[in-house]
């Protein structure tokens, strides 16, 4: 942020010098107007500084400033420092990455009083991967929080407007440092705040408490539940008997499609396509064959082998971002891609609420790097990366999303309806009036 | 607030009589601090703020009076007296504070010695949301010799099969060799939900549990359970497979029907997001067939075995001499009390550990031995691997090899004392006399006395206290 006020001041600084050359070259120049000029270029420098937003934080781990700002804030916060583990790929040096076996319980004290037990529990649920997937994230979430709430009791002489959305920022600084916040936590978090400083001053706690647990409910209702339904609906019209559908990961908003559409008896089999090192196709599988629908399982190697079979893609999504990309599980990119080549339909469902107003167009500039150990295989008692640290010029690179650019995606089912990836601005927009 | 503390003080130390009959087990001092010192550190360190000690009327006298008890931790404790004689098991006394348990409990015994990270234990319970989570070791050979004991140790205590899933961290089976007829039974439901089981016998469980609130509500319906370890939790360790998990349990059954209408109302609604969040996320504890995770069961146990570190249980002589040798790692103060006299003539050994106001003098040689708090240490005498409590007097000359001397007795002039065991307030006595309660080795007899290994030593002398 230094460079871009240097960069605030040089703009102005040199529009002054050129208008002091053009007053002294022609001395006619009216006074005012060389003044009016001057004001203006003040005033752009200013509107530069304050329109330009600031990195956030989690990207710019290279930076030592910004690394001791962040320690400086959580030891403020009295929430313990998570610290970085392993050889990082140069690539992706500026994110953070973790190990598992490290996990932040270690460096609080047991009956944890500074953050609340069910966010401690949360907190350790997210970074051993016990929650995971963006609808069940933020269900745990907001479940977490309404616990938070009903514990909550507002301290004297203070605002339960103000002052519990003080107490949530070091629970939010904590999640984030257990496992980086997804788009749909953030989007959450954004509406609990709201809707917590809209409470009126004279309003009573438990009639505040209650307000704020039934407004939690009514959202996970709205945007969770009822929008899987409706998706479900969308989606339902464009299978058609006979279909192969080809699915990758295991995304919760798919599978329910895909469980709703057989019960409705369409006749279709499943392509469930996984790879490593999470092997979520493999839980995809089992809750589809339970269900009783025909599958194929392959990893995604095989992809280009199997897609001659396919009719169509459905894919989740992680985020949808505001140029119209789809953040979603890393390998989505290579399935769109390759489905594209072989002109099959690709379609991405997701909810309203995973619309998020960042712009990405590459996977390296945000992203979340997991476990590099979770690369080791153990076959027959013999681990091969087991020393990968020892080995100098080794990086071991465990990515989690990545971003499908809108050429690849011929449709978004979202639950206010079908839209085409390149409108997705237009529904936040709607949104944003609407708040 | 999350958990709740509470330390078990009350045990009787059976399997030590000869060193509990005058001292109770929480206060015998090891490494010079009292036995209960150890798990209070433990939970101080980690972050407790209070805790609840269950203990007889005795030991809560001996700490409010005795100076030489100090237990200098900075938590508060609340301390609840139970009668002696009412043979309480663990599970009793857990029922007697039930008023108090006002959430999930982290319970530990008096009598263990560690340096695990407790976090991990306490991770399990979080994660998984279980309903019980222990620590288990891996069980170190004893090596010192016992004093008092022909021989070898004999296996005579019956060995503990403890069976853990892949992963190493859920509890499937666990039963004691005395309860089971002719061999290990595993009922196939549980080999059907996981196949792959590891049984494990060389492992010492280190008697601490966190349980959830509903199992301490449980145990007041109960009344039949007395033992934590002996009966509770192989009963939630079974009760993991039995046929009625699916519908809501037992436990939580009653822990519903304690609570008032409101209550079950909101509990349900959470319950429903829990079930919703289980439900979209895509993580299964196991693979291979076709049910959701933890088998749609809502009762778990966990269990974290520790590979390296100090994990002691002081419940019988041998693990009471092996943690007086290992309980010095734990804390860091100087080997030498301050406080403590030491000519300069005398040679102590780099692993022993001096007492307050000890007075060691001239010519003496301590090695791999732990000197207790107000011991007087005459000339020329030579301490080997050996555990002497508070108060002792050692007269000069003897020489003191394996043995366990236990507080305020008198050695006299000139005594040999190979692997004996010497009780409190006693005196060394002649070879092949008879226990003569007055006869105190005074300086005009100068008796070579020559106590061997076959001996065990003195009793118990109570009334007869130390005079020069």
């Amino acid at each position: 942020s230094s460079i871009l006020h240097i960069a605030a001041v040089v703009v102005s600084g040199t529009s002054v010098v050129v208008y002091m050359y053009t007053w002294c070259l022609s001395s006619s120049i009216h006074i005012s107007a060389v003044v009016v000029s001057m004001f203006s270029t003040i005033i752009c420098g200013f509107l530069f500084l304050l329109v330009v937003k600031r990195l956030p934080e989690h990207v710019q781990v290279d930076d030592p400033a910004v690394v001791k700002r962040l320690a400086k804030k959580l030891e403020r916060q009295q929430i313990p420092l998570r610290s970085d583990y392993g050889y990082k790929v140069s690539l992706f040096s500026h994110l953070h990455q973790y190990s598992r076996k490290a996990p932040l319980t270690q460096q609080l004290s047991i009956p944890s009083t500074v953050i609340h037990p069910s966010i401690v529990r949360l907190g350790l649920q997210y970074s051993q991967g016990i929650v995971a997937g963006s609808n069940a994230r933020s269900v745990a979430l907001l479940h977490a929080f309404k616990q938070v709430i009903r514990d909550y009791t507002t301290p004297p002489n203070e605002e339960l407007s103000r002052d519990l959305v003080n107490k949530l920022k070091p629970y939010i600084s904590f999640l984030n440092q257990c496992r980086p916040l997804s788009a749909s936590m953030g989007n959450a978090i954004k509406y609990i705040k709201k809707e917590i400083s809209n409470i009126p001053s004279q309003c009573k706690e438990e009639e505040a408490k209650t307000k704020l647990l039934t407004c939690i409910d009514r959202y996970i209702e709205e945007k969770i539940v009822l929008a899987a339904k409706a998706i479900s609906k969308y989606a339902i019209e464009k299978i058609s008997d006979g279909d192969v559908i080809l699915v990758y990961g295991c995304s919760s908003l798919v599978n329910n499609i895909l469980c709703e559409a057989f019960e409705k008896s369409r006749k279709f089999r499943v392509i469930v396509v996984d790879s490593r090192p999470r092997l979520e196709g493999r839980e995809a599988l089992r809750r589809l064959v339970q269900r009783g629908i025909s599958c194929t399982y392959v990893l995604i190697s095989a992809l280009s082998y199997i897609l001659p079979e396919v009719s169509k893609v459905f894919l989740g999504a992680h985020a949808l971002l505001a140029n119209g990309y789809v953040m979603s599980r890393v390998g989505t990119s290579q399935i769109a891609l390759v489905a594209r080549t072989f002109n099959v339909p690709v379609l991405v469902c997701c909810e309203t609420y995973k619309f998020c107003e960042k712009v990405q167009t590459d996977s390296f500039v945000s992203n979340e790097l997991d476990d590099p150990d979770d690369l080791m295989v153990t076959r027959k008692g013999k681990t091969q990366l087991e020393n990968w640290q020892d080995v100098s010029s080794l990086g071991l690179l465990n990515l989690v999303y990545d971003v499908t650019p809108p050429d690849f995606v011929d449709l978004v089912i979202t639950d206010l309806g079908m839209i085409p990836c390149t409108s997705v601005p237009v529904v936040l927009r709607v949104k944003n009036l609407d708040q | 607030m999350e958990l709740q503390a509470v330390l078990m003080a009350a045990g009787g130390g059976s399997r030590m009589m000869d060193l509990t009959y005058n001292t109770p087990k929480p206060l015998l001092p090891v490494g010079n601090k009292p036995l209960i010192w150890y798990p209070l550190n433990l939970l101080e360190r980690v972050g407790f703020e209070e805790v609840i000690v269950i203990t007889t009327k005795e030991v809560q006298k001996m700490i409010s009076t005795d100076p030489k008890v100090k237990l200098d931790v900075k938590m508060k404790l609340d301390l609840v007296c139970i009668q002696e004689d009412a043979d309480m098991g663990t599970a009793d006394a857990l029922r007697h504070i039930q008023q108090k348990v006002k959430t999930d409990v982290l319970v530990v015994s008096c009598d263990l010695i560690t340096d695990a990270a407790l976090h991990e234990v306490v991770d399990l319970f979080r994660a998984h949301n279980a309903t019980l989570s222990m620590l288990m070791s891996k069980a170190h050979e004893f090596t010192e010799t016992v004093p008092g004991q022909k021989g070898k140790k004999k296996t005579g205590e019956q060995r503990d099969f403890v069976g853990v899933d892949d992963t190493g961290k859920r509890l499937l089976f666990m039963a004691n060799e005395a309860d089971l007829d002719e061999g290990v039974v595993i009922r196939k439901s549980i080999m059907r939900k996981h196949p792959r089981m590891h049984i494990k016998t060389g492992l010492v469980d280190a008697h601490l549990y966190c349980l959830k609130k509903s199992v301490v509500d449980f145990l007041a319906d109960n009344k039949s359970i007395s033992s934590i370890r002996g009966e509770l939790v192989p009963y939630l360790v079974r009760k993991q497979f039995s046929k009625s998990t699916n519908s809501p349990k037992v436990i939580d059954e009653t822990h519903q029907n304690l609570k008032k209408n409101d209550k079950i109302q909101i509990s349900s609604r959470d319950e429903e997001l829990l079930h919703l969040t289980q439900e979209r996320s895509c993580w299964n504890d196991h693979r291979g067939d076709m049910s959701d995770a933890y088998h749609g069961g809502r009762l778990r146990c966990y269990v974290h075995i520790m590979d390296e570190g100090i994990c002691y249980r002081v419940n019988t002589l041998a693990a009471y001499i092996e943690a007086n040798r290992l309980a010095p790692k734990l804390f860091d103060e100087p080997a030498v009390h301050p406080s403590a006299v030491v000519s300069e003539r005398c040679l102590i050994g780099a692993d022993s550990i001096i007492g307050a106001s000890c007075q060691i003098s001239d010519k003496t040689s301590i090695k791999r031995s732990t000197i207790g708090v107000s011991t007087t240490v005459r000339e020329k005498v030579k301490v080997t691997n050996s555990i002497i409590m508070h108060g002792v007097t050692i007269e000069e000359g003897c020489n003191i090899q394996g043995s366990v001397i236990c507080s305020n007795a008198v050695i006299g002039r000139g005594a040999d004392i190979k692997y004996c065991l010497v009780g409190s307030h006693s005196t060394a006595r002649e070879h092949n006399s008879k226990i003569a309660p007055e006869k105190r080795l005074t300086e005009c007899h100068r008796a070579e006395v020559n106590i061997t290994y076959h001996y065990k030593s003195i009793t118990y002398n109570n009334c007869h206290k130390v005079s020069k």
